[in-house]
């Protein structure tokens, strides 16, 4: 695993972090629950092929300023600008998780900004009969094994690298959670479901089988309500970080599918 | 000093078996557990004892806010101060009180405290906690990364409307609303006293001392501590150059009086197991939510976790492993509950006082499930044996600049009795 070049952005007057590895088209990748505190394998894979970009979004690892948001809108548009400032625009582009939630968002605001689409269990829709987990009422040791099928994994990748403050590192964490909720709370539903015809983009939605936060079946909803060319892939033996949880079937998936 | 009877309100029939059966007391507390006819005659109990200690001579009488929880039966304290500002003459009521961020506009706790001065002659205290998490986020689902952010501009917005005599606009950050003119006013100019409940995070004890608000730590466990947070806060006034005026702070402690002390442990067992058993469990995943704690306070409970953890690997705390005390004995040698005969605990409350450097003491002289008689006894005991022990106590150097003014006797009305 190679260190991916690192540069930062402005966005809303506050510096983001872009990780950058690869060479060819750009594609856009927008990290889950806890941001990317690491570079993880996936990135790696796709590098492989394809110029990978990663912008840290506003109170994840590596950029603040999430306090100054206050709702949807603000957060549509600190992603827009942090897709341009990334050099995104009308680039293929990976959200997982919350990260996924935004990317939606902008692809239904913005049609010209993402001209393929990958949805990592996004968050932005609930379903009383099968209702989102609150994954903040959680004990902190129920939660690993809420979050990945591979708990032990999960904890190494969101330990302290080495010669890292643990203190810090567990305040960059906690940070990470809140810009989550800041976004998501209480129920994780901002309205997407009203929106999702407007995603003309193609799109692959991807889901962990086992992902106990946002349902699977939440995979089916959200394509037959898109508004372009859609597919879906259930990941095995994967949570809702999916992507952390088995990254060489989610790349082969995102892959094919740019392919 | 002034002593003060802090009403919590507790449901008093929780099951023994609670612990074992029920995943917690807040949040999501099992509403099967709850009889209204029960809670009839509970309430109106409750506020029997709020209006007997104002009676027997207690300066004030203490209501505050939780929700969905089953040892605080006040969502709305306003309603009971309404109904105490009608039913006492004297003493101060002390709201304790509302969590600004949950009423949407705030203009609604800047208009019924006005009317709560109002009616009672301007007796009021107006208290403005954050609320807990298993209050503001949980219960009422408030962004718990908006909250503190909601919480400090509904505070400017109220104060404003009390304050500016004509009406305005509030174009916030949250709030928008063209017409802001409360009507009542508050009696008190140019507002009643506001005391801020809180933990022991700096950010609230600067922004008490900036604006000459009384800080006032709730803990449940007793002065012992107590002690740290309370030498903290002092610490922080002397650097921001303020006064140790004793006024400027509260403390809350629980107490249990009797003739004799074996008389105190025998009667007060029952209340501080059922308190600190059935009342405080508590299921851990509503005691946090992300962002309810600043940086800067996660920055020192990390520092702080790191010395309670070597103080216990070197065998100290008496809570036992990481928790706190269930068990009378520690309940007592905790400090949580003082107990003893009434010379007994006006010298543990003037060592408090002293120590502590508080003016304004709470006190819990009903906790758990301790019965209206037990409760009217140890009330009324502590006001003839305990009170005028202390009363005096910093007089003599301190004014208390955050007492109520009040209405002048020959100014004041007379609601007409109540007839049968």
């Amino acid at each position: 695993m190679s260190l991916p070049a690192e540069r930062h952005v402005q966005v809303n007057g506050r510096r983001c972090r872009v990780w950058e590895q690869g060479e060819g088209e750009p594609l856009g990748f927008l990290g889950g629950l806890r941001g990317l505190p690491r570079w993880p394998a996936l990135l790696d894979r796709l590098a492989e092929h394809r110029r990978v970009i990663a912008p840290s979004l506003p109170g994840f690892p590596g950029a603040t300023g999430f306090d100054e948001l206050d709702d949807l809108p603000d957060w549509v548009t600190a992603t827009l600008d942090l897709l341009e400032a990334s050099g995104l625009v009308g680039a293929d582009l990976i959200g997982a998780s919350v990260g996924a939630t935004l990317a939606a968002e902008v692809a239904a605001f913005s049609r010209a900004t993402i001209r393929r689409l990958v949805l990592i269990a996004p968050f932005g829709l609930f379903d009383e009969r099968e209702p989102v987990k609150d994954l903040w009422a959680t004990r902190p040791d129920e939660l690993p094994g809420l979050l990945s099928t591979h708990p032990a994994e999960l904890a190494a990748f969101l330990a302290p690298p080495a010669g890292e403050d643990a203190a810090e590192w567990s305040i960059l964490l906690a940070r990470a959670s809140e810009a989550a909720a800041r976004l998501l709370w209480p129920t994780g539903d901002l309205g997407l479901r009203k929106r999702l015809h407007r995603i003309q983009a193609p799109t692959l939605v991807l889901w962990g089988a086992e992902d106990r936060i946002v349902p699977p079946s939440y995979a089916k909803r959200i394509a037959s309500a898109l508004g372009g060319w859609v597919e879906v892939r259930e990941i095995a033996d994967a949570g809702h970080l999916a992507e952390l949880d088995q990254p060489d079937a989610v790349a082969a998936a995102v892959l094919g599918f740019l392919s | 000093m002034k002593l003060l009877w802090f009403h919590l309100m507790p449901y008093t029939d929780l099951p023994e078996d609670f612990k074992q059966k029920h995943p917690s007391v807040w949040v999501d507390i099992d509403s099967r557990l709850f009889d209204p006819r029960k809670a009839h005659v509970l309430y109106n109990e409750f506020m029997d004892e709020l209006e007997h200690a104002a009676e027997v001579g207690f300066h004030g009488i203490c209501v505050n806010e939780h929700h969905s929880n089953a040892y605080g039966l006040m969502p709305s304290p306003n309603l009971i101060a309404a109904s105490l500002a009608r039913r006492t003459r004297d003493a101060a009521i002390v709201v304790m009180g509302n969590s600004l961020a949950l009423y949407n506009p705030p203009t609604r706790v800047a208009e019924e405290m006005a009317m709560i001065d109002c009616i009672s002659g301007g007796r009021l205290v107006a208290g403005f906690p954050v609320g807990t998490p298993m209050d503001t986020c949980f219960a009422y689902s408030q962004n718990p990364s908006q909250l503190r952010q909601r919480y400090h501009e509904a505070h400017d917005l109220i104060m404003r409307a009390w304050q500016d005599p004509d009406p305005f606009t509030w174009n916030g950050r949250f709030h928008k609303l063209r017409y802001v003119n409360v009507w009542p006013r508050p009696l008190q100019k140019p507002h009643p006293p506001v005391w801020i409940p809180g933990g022991g995070s700096v950010e609230t004890w600067h922004w008490c001392a900036e604006r000459d608000y009384v800080y006032s730590y709730l803990s449940y466990f007793g002065y012992k501590n107590g002690e740290a947070t309370m030498q903290g806060f002092w610490d922080e006034m002397k650097r921001l150059g303020k006064d140790p005026n004793p006024y400027r702070a509260g403390f809350l402690q629980f107490v249990g009086v009797a003739e004799t002390r074996e008389e105190a442990l025998a009667l007060y067992r029952e209340p501080a197991e059922y308190f600190y058993g059935r009342c405080l469990h508590l299921d851990p995943r509503y005691v946090l939510a992300p962002g309810y704690s600043s940086e800067a306070t996660q920055r020192a409970r990390v520092r702080s976790a790191v010395a309670d953890a070597a103080a216990r690997s070197r065998g100290g705390a008496g809570g036992g492993a990481g928790g706190q005390a269930t068990g009378f004995e520690a309940i007592v040698d905790e400090g949580y509950v003082i107990v003893g005969s009434p010379d007994e605990v006006a010298e543990k409350l003037r060592e408090l006082a002293v120590n502590l450097n508080v003016g304004h003491l709470m006190l819990l002289l009903q906790f758990g499930n301790m019965n209206h008689q037990l409760t009217q006894y140890n009330t009324e005991l502590f006001a003839k044996r305990v009170l005028p022990q202390l009363a005096d106590l910093f007089d003599d150097e301190w004014e208390d600049r955050w007492w109520p003014q009040g209405l002048p006797a020959a100014e004041a009305a007379r609601p007409r009795e109540v007839r049968a």
